[in-house]
């Protein structure tokens, strides 16, 4: 046991003395977390449009009035001809041009009915269908205020909407759960499969291997010190998401930390097969890298719901675990619902588990004979 | 200039006898355009909507009808207690319910407002608007065609009336393979030119043979610039090969001059690059390199721009992004193949590139020391 413990600390040592795993190990997930917080986000301010008023009138300058002072817009520029249009939007300055037809104000009093159409850089969908939707509300708001001037209801339905579990709308509720699931794939996976990598390449394995030490405790101290810190890591980021963006956990936060150590263990397992496939680190890294990392970002939900692309994607991201354990995480951080919703997905990472320990513990022993 | 010359080709002889690079170099873009970019979307289909129909009268069927025939939902659904819609919204096999109360036909043939209640699943707050904004689409449509039943029915004084319409320009159906591609090509060329140059470099570093190289006359511009070209013009490539696979896959619209656009992406590489060889003089091993690379991507990438529009960004974000070589790239690249901008256009974008691509060489060039 005492050699172990010597043997633990070792591995303790190796990774504080590089200031670069430290980075890896506490100032991405902090960076990650912080970035997405505050950057990564497609809320609609101060958006930059432009008018193009072929008629000139009272209405057009209410109608135009009423769209800057929703707060989302700001008229930057006032255009003279349609030829303006393309220059405006190719220089990227301006995201939507709105055109009042001519004789606005004069057809919509002798005619009833006038037209303005919202022209959008296209290029950006995104943003292009939030500008769209925005203006039209405005406007559909403007003929309410128009009709109810003349005493008729015009707006017959009228929807009420409740945003469960997330009522302000915020993106945090996306991408902390997506954060946690990247950085364990990243310590876990990666930085042990280069650990036992590098011992392979330097050629110190050898030493390690004709040491009283057996294959087993070789493994447990390697990767023991990796589950101490990705623990440490999957605190930190909660605690930053709940002081700096007000984050609650709704479940129970026994049931949350002991699904977290059960993928942790996961991961340790992957990694531990990366190594044992992979002889040097560049192969290691590219393995962890390409294998794990892309899809982990791209295909577990965590930025792009799956049910969004094509059915093939659905079907290749049921064999990455990450997909399982964001579902797991939400549950329980955001719907704060127990154990009986995530049992299913819960059984599936163990036995992820299970099956990487196997294969490693069979790919291993080849590699000592 | 003769050195220089020789010095890149042993450059490219090095590269190209490493089997993995060989590999990577063409291996790595087909496989970013073909994953990455259609996977990439935050395109909404199939939204899974529970119904509670409390009515259970023609106007309320009437909406429901409404609802099944658009392509942005599909009714999984249909019950009578609120409790289990909940459930089933919790269970994630909704994503939105639509309660119609009962009574809703009754007041609405009173001339009254009629009541809807809708919940949303809203953990993807950007998902959960785009479909709350579809079903209002449809709420709206809805409306207007019981208004035109009333005007037909009586004699309805009519009520003035603003007309919107809308166009997407540039995309017209809005096809999130358009808007990603372009940035795709940035982050590739990126990861490409910064891994490879800074690997390169450690690992001569790691085996000894920078030495050989510092006992030699060659002057520190030349080592620098030797590094930088082979790794430029494999990031080129690169372009080249991503361009022809989006328009091959995914018939990308190219409005813009092609010459523009590698004019930009050259002088991103020479930024990127001059970055990655000042990253690497730093480290020791290969290892010690991709960590901090990765940490550099990272910051890159997510502050780029690629997913999320740069006015969105806080201020603070968008001051560092006039030093992110990235968020430049992402708009020229968007600017030139969508929408046929000119370099006036651009040129802005260029010159800022150009000063950082300048200062991160002088950087480069400055830390590199010939001493051990």
């Amino acid at each position: 046991m005492r050699r172990f413990l010597g043997f633990v600390k070792k591995e303790f040592l190796h990774i504080f003395r590089d200031f670069r795993t430290l980075i890896i190990l506490f100032g991405i997930p902090a960076v990650q977390i912080l970035l997405f917080g505050f950057v990564v986000s497609t809320d609609l301010k101060n958006g930059q449009i432009a008018f193009l008023d072929l008629s000139r009138d009272e209405m057009t300058q209410k109608v135009s009035d009423k769209i800057c002072s929703s707060g989302f817009f700001r008229r930057s520029e006032t255009l003279m001809s349609y030829n303006d249009i393309d220059k405006v939007l190719r220089r990227n300055k301006i995201k939507a041009v709105i055109v009042f037809e001519k004789d606005f104000g004069r057809r919509l009093i002798s005619e009833g009915e006038a037209a303005v159409s919202i022209i959008t850089d296209g290029s950006e969908p995104n943003m292009a269908t939030l500008i769209t939707n925005y203006i039209t509300a405005i406007v559909t708001d403007f003929n309410r205020q128009m009709a109810g001037a003349s005493g008729t209801g015009i707006l017959l339905v009228q929807p009420e909407v409740r945003m469960f579990y997330n009522p302000s709308l915020k993106g945090h509720f996306m991408f902390v759960p997506g954060v946690i699931t990247l950085i364990m794939i990243l310590i876990c996976a990666l930085m042990t499969s280069i650990t036992i990598t590098r011992e392979k390449e330097f050629g110190t394995m050898e030493v390690l291997l004709v040491s009283p030490l057996k294959p087993i405790q070789i493994i447990l101290g390697k990767v023991l010190p990796y589950f101490i810190l990705s623990f440490i890591d999957v605190i930190m980021i909660l605690l930053l998401s709940w002081f700096v963006f007000g984050l609650p956990i709704k479940g129970s936060l026994i049931l949350l930390l002991a699904e977290c150590m059960l993928y942790i263990l996961m991961s340790l397992s992957l990694g531990i097969l990366i190594s044992t496939v992979s002889k040097t680190m560049q192969q290691a890294i590219f393995i962890s890298l390409v294998g794990m990392m892309l899809p982990t970002i791209l295909l577990s939900g965590f930025i792009f719901p799956i049910e969004n692309m094509a059915e093939i994607y659905g079907w290749v991201s049921a064999i990455f675990p990450p997909r399982y354990f964001i579902v797991i995480i939400k549950n329980i951080m955001i719907k704060g619902t127990g154990f009986l919703y995530v049992w299913k997905e819960t059984l599936i990472l163990i036995a992820f588990t299970l099956v990487f320990i196997g294969l490693s513990i069979r790919n291993f022993k080849i590699r000592l004979e | 200039m003769r050195t220089i010359f020789y010095l890149i080709r042993k450059e490219f002889i090095q590269i190209f006898r490493d089997k993995f690079i060989g590999r990577a170099i063409f291996g790595v873009p087909i496989v970013q355009m073909l994953i990455l970019v259609p996977a990439v979307t935050f395109e909404i289909k199939n939204v899974k909507l529970g119904i509670i129909d409390r009515d259970m009268t023609t106007e309320s069927r009437e909406l429901v009808s409404q609802l099944e025939g658009s392509t942005f939902f599909k009714v999984r659904f249909s019950t009578f207690s609120e409790q289990e819609a909940n459930n089933l919204l919790h269970r994630g096999k909704c994503d939105l319910i639509l309660q119609i109360p009962s009574g809703f036909a009754k007041e609405i043939g009173k001339g009254n407002p009629g009541r809807l209640l809708v919940s949303v699943n809203a953990i993807n707050a950007v998902n959960a608007q785009l479909s709350w904004a579809y079903l209002n689409g449809v709420i709206r449509d809805y409306n207007m065609n019981i208004i035109a039943e009333n005007i037909s029915s009586r004699t309805f004084t009519a009520i003035p009336q603003i007309k919107v319409t809308n166009r997407y320009w540039y995309n017209e159906l809005l096809n999130y393979k358009f808007y990603m591609l372009p940035g795709v090509l940035g982050i590739l060329i990126l990861a490409i030119g910064f891994i490879l140059a800074g690997l390169n470099l450690v690992k001569e570093k790691e085996s000894g043979t920078i030495e050989q190289i510092n006992v030699t006359p060659v002057k520190k511009y030349h080592f620098i610039i030797a590094k930088m070209v082979p790794f430029l013009i494999i990031g080129l490539i690169d372009l080249a090969l991503g361009l022809i696979i989006g328009k091959l896959t995914f018939n990308i619209p190219f409005e813009g001059s092609i010459a523009l656009l590698f004019l930009g992406s050259t002088i991103f590489l020479v930024a990127v690059l001059s970055l990655a060889l000042f990253i690497s003089t730093f480290s020791a091993t290969q290892q010690q390199f991709m960590f901090t690379a990765f940490f550099f991507i990272i910051i890159f990438v997510l502050m780029s721009g690629i997913f999320t529009p740069l006015e969105s960004m806080p201020l603070w974000a968008q001051k560092f992004d006039l030093i992110n070589p990235a968020a430049y790239v992402m708009r020229i690249n968007r600017m030139v193949m969508l929408k046929g901008s000119t370099f006036q256009d651009i040129s802005r974008e260029i010159y800022s590139l150009i000063l950082i691509a300048i200062a991160f060489t002088l950087l480069a060039v400055r830390r590199y020391r010939k001493t051990a």
